[in-house]
C-alpha cells in the first residue's frame, strides 16, 4: 500500500505503477458529465475555472444524498469512459489524477504520458465502504446539478489501485492477460 | 373480487424501493463468501472482502450499497379477480418510487434523453405488469444502475447460428463489458420471442436466485458451460484480473418466429437488487 497525499507532484505520480495498491489522503474534487462539459466550456471561452486544478485529482463521483447525520451519502465511481471527452484538455491546464471506474480511451492513455498524469480505479459499487474515507464535504460549483455538482472532497486512507501509470501500462490488460485460459483467449 | 387500495400499494413501493437499495440478497451475499474461497488474484479477493462489508454498512446504517440507486424497475403480477381502489394503479407505483427515493436517501437519476435534465423523483419508474390467474397482488422492486445496463445488448442473430452464434454472442458481450459493469456480475440471457419480449425476459432472468437451479436440462447445461467460459476471460472481480467475472448465467428461452432468433443479454453488477412483496 502506497500512501500519497494530494496535490500530486510529478514525483508522487513517477512512483507509481499500473496494480499498486493507493491510499489518498487531502482533497479531491467530483466532476460528472455535465461538469466536465462546462469545464471545458470555459476553458473554449478562455474563462477561470472555478477551483484550481493545478495537481489536482477529479473523482468521477454522484453521491447519494446524505442523510442529516452523514457528511456525504454513498459515494463509489462512474465509469470513466463517458469523460474521455474531456480528460486531455483537464490535463492541459494541470490536472494530475483521476479516479473512476473502467478503462480510458487510448487517447486518454497517450494524454497521460505525455502530461505526466495517472489514473485510478476505485471499487465500484462499494459505495457505502467509500463513504467512510471521506471526511467533509463543501459544493464548489453547478449546485444546480444537484449530485453532479462540483464538489471538494476532503479524504482521509482513500483506497483506490492504479489502472493506468505515466509509462503507459494499464492493469485491466495486464490483470486479464495474467489469468486468461481456454479457447476464448483474446491476447 | 378481492380489493387494494392504492395507500397499501404506494407505502409497499415505498418500502421495497429502500429495502432493495440497503439489503444485498442472501443469495448474493453466499456467492460473495464462494467468490472469496475460489478466487486466485490478490486483488480480486480484496475485492470480495470489500463488497462484504460494504453490504454489512448498507445494512446496519441502511445506506444505499451503491450510489447509483438505479432506474427502478418495476414487476407487477396482477391476478385478474383483483380491483384496485383509490386511483390510479401506474400512479400508485410512480408516487410509491417518488416517496422511496425521497425518505430513503436515494439517488434521483431520471433524466430528460436530450436535455438531461433529471425530473428529481426518480420516476417515471419502468413497470412490467403481468396479468395472471386467481387474486395475487405481487410487486417486485428491481433498481438497475447505469454502468451495467450500458453493457447490455439486445440483437437479432441468424437462426442457422444456433446455440453456437448466441454461446459466442454472450462471451464476446462479456469480453468487450470488461470492467464496466462492476463485476463480478451476472449475466442474464434472454433467447427468443421478440426483441422487445427478449428484453423483458433477460431482465426478469435476473430476479432467479444466484445457485437455483434451471429446470430446462438443455438451458442449465448452456449456464455451466457459459459460465465456464466468461471466467475463463479472466477479466475477474472489477476487471482487475481474476477467476470470477461472472457470480452466475440464467437463462430463459421463448418461442420466438420461424425466420428469427432474438437473443438479449442483460449483465448486472453485484449490487444485484430486488426485493418483492405479496399484498
Ligand atoms: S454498475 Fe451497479 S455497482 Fe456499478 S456503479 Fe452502477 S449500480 Fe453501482
Amino acid at each position: 500500500m502506497k500512501k500519497i497525499t494530494t496535490p500530486l507532484t510529478d514525483d508522487i505520480i513517477a512512483d507509481l505503477s499500473a496494480g499498486d495498491q493507493v491510499s489518498i489522503s487531502g482533497y479531491l474534487y467530483t466532476a460528472r458529465d455535465v461538469a466536465h462539459k462546462r469545464l471545458v466550456d470555459l476553458l473554449d471561452e478562455g474563462k477561470e475555472l472555478p477551483f484550481n486544478i493545478e495537481g489536482s485529482i477529479i473523482y468521477y463521483v454522484g453521491p447519494s444524498p446524505s442523510k442529516p447525520s452523514a457528511v456525504v451519502g454513498s459515494a463509489g465511481p462512474t465509469t470513466s469512459y463517458r469523460m474521455d471527452a474531456y480528460a486531455e484538455r483537464l490535463m492541459d491546464v494541470g490536472m494530475k489524477g483521476m479516479i473512476g471506474k473502467g478503462k480510458r480511451a487510448d487517447n486518454v492513455v497517450q494524454a497521460m504520458i505525455n502530461y505526466r498524469a495517472i489514473y485510478f480505479a476505485a471499487i465500484g459499487g462499494a459505495a457505502a465502504l467509500i463513504a467512510k474515507s471521506i471526511r467533509s464535504v463543501e459544493i464548489v460549483a453547478y449546485k444546480d446539478l444537484g449530485p453532479e455538482s462540483i464538489r471538494r472532497m476532503e479524504v482521509e486512507d482513500f483506497r483506490c489501485v492504479v489502472i493506468n501509470d505515466i509509462s503507459g501500462k494499464d492493469l485491466y490488460e495486464i490483470g486479464q492477460s495474467e489469468y486468461q485460459i481456454g479457447p476464448d483467449k483474446t491476447n | 373480487m378481492r380489493e387494494i387500495s392504492i395507500t397499501q400499494i404506494i407505502e409497499a413501493v415505498r418500502k421495497l424501493c429502500m429495502d432493495a437499495n440497503y439489503r444485498l440478497g442472501e443469495d448474493v451475499l453466499g456467492a460473495f463468501k464462494r467468490g472469496l474461497k475460489t478466487e486466485e488474484s490478490p486483488n480480486g479477493k480484496a475485492i470480495f472482502e470489500a463488497l462484504l462489508e460494504n453490504a454489512e454498512i448498507a445494512k446496519t446504517e441502511q445506506v444505499p450499497m451503491c450510489q447509483d440507486t438505479g432506474i427502478t424497475v418495476v414487476f407487477l403480477e396482477v391476478g385478474q379477480e383483483v380491483h384496485i381502489t383509490g386511483g390510479s394503479l401506474n400512479d400508485a407505483i410512480n408516487d410509491g418510487v417518488r416517496k422511496g427515493y425521497e425518505d430513503g436517501y436515494l439517488r434521483k437519476s431520471i433524466c430528460d434523453p436530450f436535455t438531461r435534465i433529471n425530473t428529481n423523483t426518480n420516476t417515471p419508474a419502468v413497470i412490467i405488469t403481468d396479468i395472471v390467474d386467481g387474486d395475487i397482488f405481487k410487486i417486485t422492486i428491481a433498481p438497475k444502475g447505469g454502468g451495467s445496463e450500458n453493457m447490455s445488448r439486445v440483437t437479432m442473430l441468424t437462426p442457422s447460428g444456433g446455440k453456437n452464434a448466441i454461446m459466442d454472442f454472450v462471451v464476446q458481450r462479456c469480453q468487450e463489458a470488461g470492467s464496466n459493469p462492476c463485476p463480478p456480475v451476472i449475466v442474464a440471457v434472454a433467447i427468443g420471442g421478440t426483441p422487445e419480449k427478449a428484453a423483458i425476459l433477460a431482465k426478469r432472468a435476473l430476479l432467479r436466485d444466484i445457485g437455483s437451479e434451471n429446470p430446462d436440462l438443455e438451458l442449465k447445461e448452456m449456464e455451466s458451460e457459459l459460465l465456464v467460459r466468461i471466467n475463463n476471460l479472466g477479466i475477474g472481480p472489477q476487471g482487475l484480473g481474476g477467476r470470477n467475472y461472472a457470480l452466475a448465467v440464467h437463462i430463459i428461452k421463448h418461442p420466438c418466429h420461424i425466420a428469427t432468433l432474438p437473443l438479449a443479454v442483460n449483465l448486472c453488477c453485484h449490487a444485484s437488487r430486488h426485493k418483492e412483496m405479496v399484498l
